[in-house]
């Protein structure tokens, strides 16, 4: 699988394995909603249903060894990177077989030997952590890796996240902030929490190189991300991604949907950016409908896998002492 | 041996610890010509340059993520605050982050990485530059929290801080920078979690840490003078906490003084307190346990308002008195 960033051009099995990435990812958030109110699921859900394009776009531009920093709407940019569903699904389960063994559940799901190196519970927090792992590729003179947080447009107003975005600027490190335009931090919309909701213009005061794209285009989000991630590796300095796309989930499995219509939801659910992929695959000859329907169900195997590995694991139970011990590497 | 200060007693440690291992980077403000708040940093932008010197911007939150992700990557980073009252700047990132990356990722990653700040009053700098709160790190698993009282200890315990693989916060009094003592020429680390018995006493026992451990050994010389001897303990790192050396010391004086520069409601000589009575110490007490800390109000800026908030050595001598008479 491949891709060529200047001539925008992917290889055969590339358009598919987006197309599988996005289902794969859209069906596990579904079927996690559903085990959630089977009661199956100890603790919250933040889904990415609708964002499929920009965490698939984004992850598949990065090569394994780059880090990732992702938040508590993470599962997307984990499956992206390539962590096993079958021990997220364990770990958001609450099973012993989970990524964390079950410590960290949905919002800590972690697979460092990927580069995945955690999603993150605090709004914005992870963003500064990135910067260390970038400061660590340039003190070491690591080649070809880059570390790249994602974050939405809440926590593009988290003072951690301006504070990251001058300190990357001011030590030119090798990272790339990848900002998923959602629409919505839990009800809150950017054009009424941001002084100004273009977001792009937040690279220009901090020497940031700025990309813009419309993140419901897999696509053109893969060839935006691989831009910048080429920008950085050649010296360039940080960047900023920003992805516009919608949050077509509730904030958590607890929203009521109260800030917004149900046309509105139905609207961004008409364009999803799946429907719009596999549309784009047809029309251009690319896959025929056999082949899409065949990605459509490996996908959906994949998770119905997922669920039997994590149900098939016992629940998560380790003693107090055994917890206590965990807290310290020493 | 050697005569140096606490301040040059730990930047011996970090420098030493930045000679022997590559992967040791410090991170703060103005810690370049400078030499940092207290200038404990001074020349050693000259020795490593400014690749392993790094020097941020007024950003507490953005450089200690930084530090965090530097270390979870496989760097040793030093980081330095100059008040450590600023930690509540970026208090999420060593409480949320930093605390608990270790356990959350059950045990995938590690975080060793050292938050030096000055802590501590006496300097007049008023309530947002005085505190000490080690109370808060103690009370959240995941940080170790270490407060040196001499040049010694203080050397031998950031070396080991630098070496430990979990983040460490490493409390500098700034009324003891300039304090001298003995250092030997060797190299020598001290373990954590190993109180030290400043003077060995059979009467009482004052435990203690940091700049009143200064305290504590004055009143133990005026009680000498009246008769009395004190054991004054030093605990050195409040956690992990050697318990034993309490627990042992009481069990011989069956008194006790906690004694803390932090406020006292809610600080830590509540818990040397509950160690005290939930061991086999309680049943030798013959006096109540006392504590002895701050008044409960911020800092005041003007010399006596200081002052008078803080446990002095006469104090601690008329409390000891008051409990040997029991």
């Amino acid at each position: 699988m491949s891709y060529d960033v200047n001539k925008r051009e992917i290889s055969q099995d590339l358009y598919g394995e987006l197309l599988y990435r996005m289902i794969k990812i859209n069906r596990f958030e579904e079927r996690l909603m559903h085990l959630y109110n089977e009661g199956m699921v100890h603790g919250t859900l933040h889904l990415c249903v609708g964002e499929e394009a920009s965490v698939v776009g984004s992850t598949a531009a990065l090569k394994t060894e780059d880090y990732i920093f992702t938040t508590h709407r993470g599962h997307g940019e984990c499956i992206g990177k390539g962590t096993d569903i079958n021990l997220m699904m364990a770990e958001i389960l609450g099973r012993s077989g989970g990524t964390n063994k079950g410590i960290g559940g949905s919002m800590h799901i972690t697979q460092p030997e990927i580069g995945v190196v955690g999603s993150n519970g605090v709004v914005g927090a992870s963003v500064p952590i990135s910067l260390g792992a970038a400061l660590t590729i340039k003190l070491k003179k690591i080649p070809d890796r880059v570390s790249v947080c994602f974050f939405g447009d809440g926590a593009a107003n988290q003072g951690a996240v301006l504070e990251s975005m001058n300190l990357a600027g001011a030590w030119k490190l090798p990272v790339i902030f990848v900002l998923i335009e959602n629409q919505f931090a839990v009800s809150t919309p950017p054009k009424k929490a941001s002084a100004d909701p273009d977001f792009v213009k937040r690279a220009m005061p901090f020497g940031l190189k700025p990309f813009e794209v419309d993140g419901n285009d897999v696509l053109k989000v893969l060839y935006t991300v691989a831009k910048a991630r080429e920008y950085v590796i050649n010296g360039g300095g940080p960047c900023l991604v920003v992805e516009h796309t919608y949050r077509v989930s509730g904030h958590s499995k607890s929203d009521t949907n109260s800030y917004r219509s149900e046309d509105e939801i139905r609207h961004w659910t008409e364009r999803n950016p799946i429907d719009r992929y596999s549309k784009y695959l047809l029309d251009e000859g690319i896959m025929n409908k056999e082949e899409i329907d065949a990605v459509t169900l490996n996908a959906e195997k994949a998770v119905e896998e997922a669920e039997k590995f994590a149900v098939s694991q016992p629940e998560a139970d380790m003693t107090k002492a055994e917890l206590e011990k965990l807290v310290y590497a020493d | 041996m050697k005569e140096i200060s606490y301040r040059e007693a730990i930047r011996e440690a970090m420098s030493e610890e930045m000679r022997r291992d590559d992967s040791v980077i410090m991170i703060g403000e103005d810690i370049g010509v400078y030499g940092g708040g207290f200038r404990v940093t001074e020349g050693m932008i000259e020795e490593f340059g400014s690749d392993r010197i790094l020097e941020t911007p007024i950003s507490e939150t953005a450089f200690t993520g930084a530090a965090i992700g530097a270390a979870v990557t496989g760097m040793r980073p030093i980081v330095e605050y100059m008040f450590s009252d600023f930690m509540g700047v970026c208090w999420d990132q060593i409480m949320n982050e930093a605390a608990k990356i270790h356990f959350v990722y059950n045990g995938a990653l590690n975080v060793p990485m050292v938050i030096r700040a000055a802590a501590g009053a006496g300097t007049g700098a008023a309530a947002q530059h005085s505190q000490s709160l080690e109370n808060m790190y103690c009370h959240v698993p995941g940080l170790k929290v270490v407060v040196p009282s001499t040049p010694y200890d203080a050397k031998g315990l950031m070396k080991t801080a630098v070496r430990d693989n979990d983040p460490v916060i490493f409390l500098e009094e700034k009324l003891l920078y300039d304090t001298v003592g003995e250092v030997p020429d060797e190299e020598y680390t001290i373990p954590f979690g190993k109180a030290d018995i400043k003077r060995e006493g059979k009467d009482i026992s004052l435990i203690t840490y940091g700049r009143m451990t200064g305290m504590c050994l004055e009143a133990a010389k005026k009680l000498e003078a009246v008769g009395y001897f004190a054991e004054v303990i030093d605990l050195r790192t409040l956690s992990p906490l050697d318990t034993d050396t309490i627990i042992e010391s009481v069990s011989k004086t069956g008194r006790a003084i906690a004694v803390h520069e932090a406020v006292q409601f809610g600080g830590f000589g509540g818990e040397i307190s509950s160690v005290i009575m939930e061991s086999g110490a309680f049943y030798k007490l013959k006096a109540p346990v006392k504590r002895l800390g701050a008044a409960f109000c911020p800092i005041p800026s003007a010399p006596k308002l200081e002052s008078n908030i803080f446990p002095s050595a006469d104090r601690i001598y008329s409390v000891a008195l008051e409990l040997l008479k029991k």
